[in-house]
């Protein structure tokens, strides 16, 4: 590979941002000054190559540390990684986070997403905007889910420099967001993660058990966490060996909690025996399915459940390195596991001889840069890689071909801290939680029309009408989206679905990542569904027609009939449930797949249009 | 004496296509399989000297127990699969991506596409006449050739031919995502500014004619190309002696571009700047 860079010159911070990264460059083939050596030797090849994994890094630092990515600063990244320019920039524009035209040093993202719109997003956009017009030092982005749906409406403020700085703002008014990006510093702190999860204040706290140390222990203290029943799950681990947990993994009956429900046990055998070496443990933490935040909720109040599942996760499957990808719009949760994997280091429960067992295992973290398709588990492969977020075509699957190309056993958040209680408790006692076919605790994300929106712990099979009671669901409901935007509907007379993989199939309907979302006879349908369009024409990676045109086409339509009903409405509902059919079929991942799910479930379920 | 690899002999495995048994060597795509019995499947994003990317969709057939449609062009066969290339479901996404394609961008330089739009019945208008369409400029910023993107199904191959499949020039990418997705060099900068080194392979890949030769695009904008008049020799490049063939497009006794055959051992039908555009010494006749 011969590469051309072009002429373009970092300035002195692009440079050190870039360098603080990876170091100073050592040859004037990466741009550092020329030295005698360089006349007879010439960095690249292999070598040089096999760093593009930082190629998402080095994005991040040059955009945290400016604002935005220029000419200069991504040739001189490229220099140094030897990543063609023209992938780079590939790469660069993928990602709605990052900028390759100037911007403000401060970005606030406000979302305008289903639970922040039905709190008065717009009204929240349009004061803001009032607020920070141009000249202000403040760019004004409207952003799809910020995964902090319990407290919409919500903003984050972003302000480029060394080092960034974030706050967030929920519930957001106009003051308190305009604050947020004006001064983040002096912005007022986040509430405690434990206000997420309502049931903490409640009785029957003690049934609690992915959610039993949130708000009880301190989520920066490795010996609270211990002193709480911490590392009692990885010594059960070690002394059952990695098929035994594999083994107690499968007879509790895990399924994945990440939206696919696939059984946690076969992946794990599956990618144990790939005969490829090394094999990869990636923990699925880019969470950007809108009214999802159960994974920032347990990563924020009970970090060390995380390290800990990991490292279960890695020796089971035989890897000794696991990815955490987290997303890109939680700087507090990236605080806190940071300092987690840290202190777990310092401590050797994490590095060369985890626990003193002879077992080496180390969490590298990255994070995504808003690109909800990088959840899909193919898709976060790439964009670890440092390639675009796009999915692979799968055959072969990740257990046989993952992460730079090795076995990889990929796994939400959830589902990895719920293989602490099955080693603590044992399979049966777990399998007894739950139904036959949905076994253990399941973590719900309530928010919409509700007076206690937050993360709520349930054994599998409660019914849609419990889980709503608890929150306190409030009157003239209108609908609720189960499985969030890749969900669907279901009406006010179907709250005794009971709440499993196998109860919400049977009834036409999914459960996908737990979200559901109460909306009231105040909200508009027709806006909503315009809404969830506009999200996955917005999210498509755009690499197969039947996605990258069709949610075009879908969202097209819908905005003809945003106020029409009944014949009128006739001929578009027909084009539109031909074209979601064809999404559905033969697009390449689940985005595609999923985007129509919404639409159709309105139109079928609530009469949308009628 | 021209060495052809056998490679080591390859299993047969037993399927069926639409109900027919059939038997391929390990490794076929459901795509060869397909034509090896005479059974044609409609390919965009395929190409016969690429890894196909497998985007365009308009291949899909119907695999028995599998949850959706399977691109033929890239699945491998498996022994026992029932494959329906003709099924209602099949027809039905293959319509409405001609549609999707067809609505979307200019198709009226991609081969075989009109006969596959009657075929479906495809009928791009009916999503209105305020259905996005790309609508982008045609770039003209060298003399060699031309990129007309509204043309563009972005099916990678011009990508894949100009990096790590062919040329390792890594000169342009797809950028942005969704529908802004569109393929570019770096910093969307004109192609002289880029790394191309005009070998003109992604010319020689792309399906749509996105990309053209400079003087098939000046012909076309005047109204003289004309390709049933034009007639096809190839010979061999005098350039070097690395033996390229390369393939005289004639029309009116002067060459109008430059291919090269893809079944050719050396060139797979890749050339370098040289053969592809330096034949103006040929028609110098002062
Ligand atoms: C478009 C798309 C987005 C996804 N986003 C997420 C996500 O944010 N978090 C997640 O855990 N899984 C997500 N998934 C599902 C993953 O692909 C994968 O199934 C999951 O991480 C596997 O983990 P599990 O078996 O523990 O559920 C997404 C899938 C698709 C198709
Ligand atoms: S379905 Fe959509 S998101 Fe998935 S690969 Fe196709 S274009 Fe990309
Ligand atoms: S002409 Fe060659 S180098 Fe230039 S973009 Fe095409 S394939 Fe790449
Ligand atoms: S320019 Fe041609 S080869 Fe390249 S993606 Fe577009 S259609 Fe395919
Ligand atoms: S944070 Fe706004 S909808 Fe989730
Ligand atoms: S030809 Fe198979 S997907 Fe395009």
């Amino acid at each position: 590979m011969d590469l051309r860079f072009g002429d373009s010159k970092p300035t002195d911070e692009e440079r050190e941002a870039v360098d603080a990264l990876l170091g100073p460059p050592e040859s004037s083939w990466e741009g550092a000054d020329r030295s005698d050596a360089d006349l007879r030797w010439a960095r690249g090849g292999r070598a040089a190559r096999e760093r593009r994994d930082l190629l998402l890094p080095g994005l991040h630092a040059v955009n945290d540390r400016i604002g935005w990515i220029s000419e200069g600063a991504l040739d001189y990244l490229c220099r140094r990684l030897t990543v063609p320019p023209a992938e780079a920039y590939g790469v660069a524009t993928f990602y709605a986070m990052f900028s390759v035209k100037p911007r403000p040093a401060t970005v606030l993202h406000v979302c305008t997403d289903l639970a922040c719109a039905a709190a008065g997003a717009s009204e929240l956009c349009a004061g803001v905007e009032a607020r920070l017009g141009l000249g202000s030092g403040v760019s004004v982005e409207r952003s799809p889910c910020l995964g902090l749906c319990e407290r919409a409406p919500a903003a984050l403020a972003v302000k480029a420099g060394d080092p960034v700085r974030t706050a967030v703002s929920a519930p957001a008014t106009v003051e308190r967001a305009v604050l947020a990006a004006s001064s983040p510093d002096s912005a007022p702190e986040e509430p405690s993660a434990a206000l997420a999860v309502p049931q903490a204040g409640q009785a029957g706290r003690e049934e609690l058990v992915l959610l039993s140390r949130v708000g009880v222990v301190d989520p920066a203290s490795l010996d609270d966490y211990r002193a709480q029943g911490g590392y009692t799950a990885l010594r059960q681990a070690f002394a059952i060996g990695p098929a035994g947990v594999i083994r107690e993994v499968t007879d509790a009956g895990l399924v994945g909690r990440g939206g696919a429900a696939f059984p946690t046990g076969r992946k794990w055998q599956a990618t144990a025996s790939g005969p490829d070496r090394p094999h990869y443990l990636v923990c699925n933490a880019d969470e950007s399915e809108p009214g999802t935040f159960k994974d920032r909720v347990v990563m924020e109040g009970d970090p060390y459940s995380l390290v800990e599942a990991m490292t279960i996760a890695g020796y089971a499957v035989g890897a000794h390195k696991g990815y955490l990808y987290l997303r890109g719009e939680y700087p507090r949760a990236l605080e806190r596991m940071e300092h987690a994997i840290g202190q777990a280091r310092a401590r050797g429960l994490l590095g060369d001889d985890v626990l003193g067992q002879g077992y080496a295992f180390d969490i590298e973290m990255r994070r995504g840069a808003g690109a909800y398709i990088c959840g899909e588990e193919t898709a976060l492969f790439n964009s670890i890689e440092g390639y675009r977020g796009e999915p692979r075509s799968k055959p072969p699957f990740p257990v046989e071909k993952g992460l730079f190309g090795k076995p990889t056993a990929e796994n939400n958040v959830e589902t990895l801290v719920n293989v602490l209680p099955i080693l603590t408790m044992g399979a049966q006692a777990y399998a007894a939680i739950g139904t036959g076919k949905s076994t253990g605790p399941k973590l719900f994300c309530v928010s919409g029309s509700v007076d206690r929106p937050g993360i709520y712990e349930l054994p599998f099979g409660a019914t849609l009408g419990e889980l709503l009671d608890l929150a306190g669901v409030r009157k003239r409901l209108r609908a609720v989206l189960l499985g969030g935007a890749a969900g669907g509907f279901v009406r006010p007379d179907e709250l005794d679905i009971p709440l499993t993989f196998e109860g919400t199939r049977e009834a036409g309907t999914t459960l996908g990542s737990g979200v559901v979302l109460a909306f009231d006879d105040t909200v508009p349908l027709p806006r909503l569904l315009l809404r969830i369009a506009e999200f996955f024409r917005d999210e498509s990676c755009g690499q197969c027609v039947p996605c990258r045109v069709g949610t075009v086409r879908q969202e097209e339509a819908l905005h003809r009939i945003v106020d029409r009903t009944g014949a009128e409405a006739a001929s578009d509902i027909a084009l539109l449930r031909e074209v979601g059919r064809a999404m559905k079929d033969a697009s390449i991942c689940g985005l595609g797949q999923t985007a129509w799910n919404a639409v159709e479930s309105a139109i079928d379920r609530l009469g949308a249009y009628e | 004496m021209t060495l052809i690899p056998l490679g080591i002999p390859r299993r047969l495995l037993e399927f069926t296509i639409d109900g027919e048994p059939v038997r391929a060597p390990e490794g076929s795509t459901i795509l060869d399989a397909c034509r090896s019995v005479g059974k044609d499947v409609p390919t965009l994003c395929q190409g016969d000297t690429l890894t196909p990317k497998n985007a365009c969709r308009v291949c899909v057939v119907e695999v028995e127990g599998s949850r959706t449609l399977v691109p033929a062009c890239s699945r491998k066969a498996e022994a026992g699969m029932q494959v329906q290339t003709d099924s209602e479901r099949a027809r039905h996404s293959r319509k409405i991506v001609l549609e999707l394609l067809a609505s979307s961008v200019d198709l009226s330089t991609t081969p075989e596409v009109a006969g596959w739009l009657k075929e479906y019945e495809a009928k791009p208008d009916r999503f209105g006449p305020d259905a996005a369409r790309l609508n982008e400029e045609p770039k003209v910023d060298n003399d060699l050739y031309v990129r007309d993107y509204d043309k563009c199904i972005l099916c990678y191959k011009c990508v894949d031919a100009c990096g790590d499949q062919w040329q390792n020039t890594f000169a342009i990418s797809v950028t942005g995502r969704g529908f802004d997705a569109r393929i570019a060099v770096e910093h969307d900068a004109p192609l002289t500014d880029s790394a191309c080194v005009y070998c003109g392979n992604c010319i020689e890949v792309c399906p749509t004619g996105a990309l053209s030769f400079k003087s098939e695009f000046d012909m076309r904008a005047a109204g003289t190309w004309d390709e049933p008049a034009q007639t096809e020799t190839t010979t061999v490049c005098a350039y070097c002696g690395v033996g390229c063939n390369l393939t005289l497009h004639v029309q009116d006794n002067e060459i109008v571009k430059v291919t090269s055959p893809h079944d050719n051992p050396v060139t797979h039908g890749n050339l370098c700047i040289k053969g592809r555009f330096g034949y103006q010494h040929v028609q110098n006749r002062d």
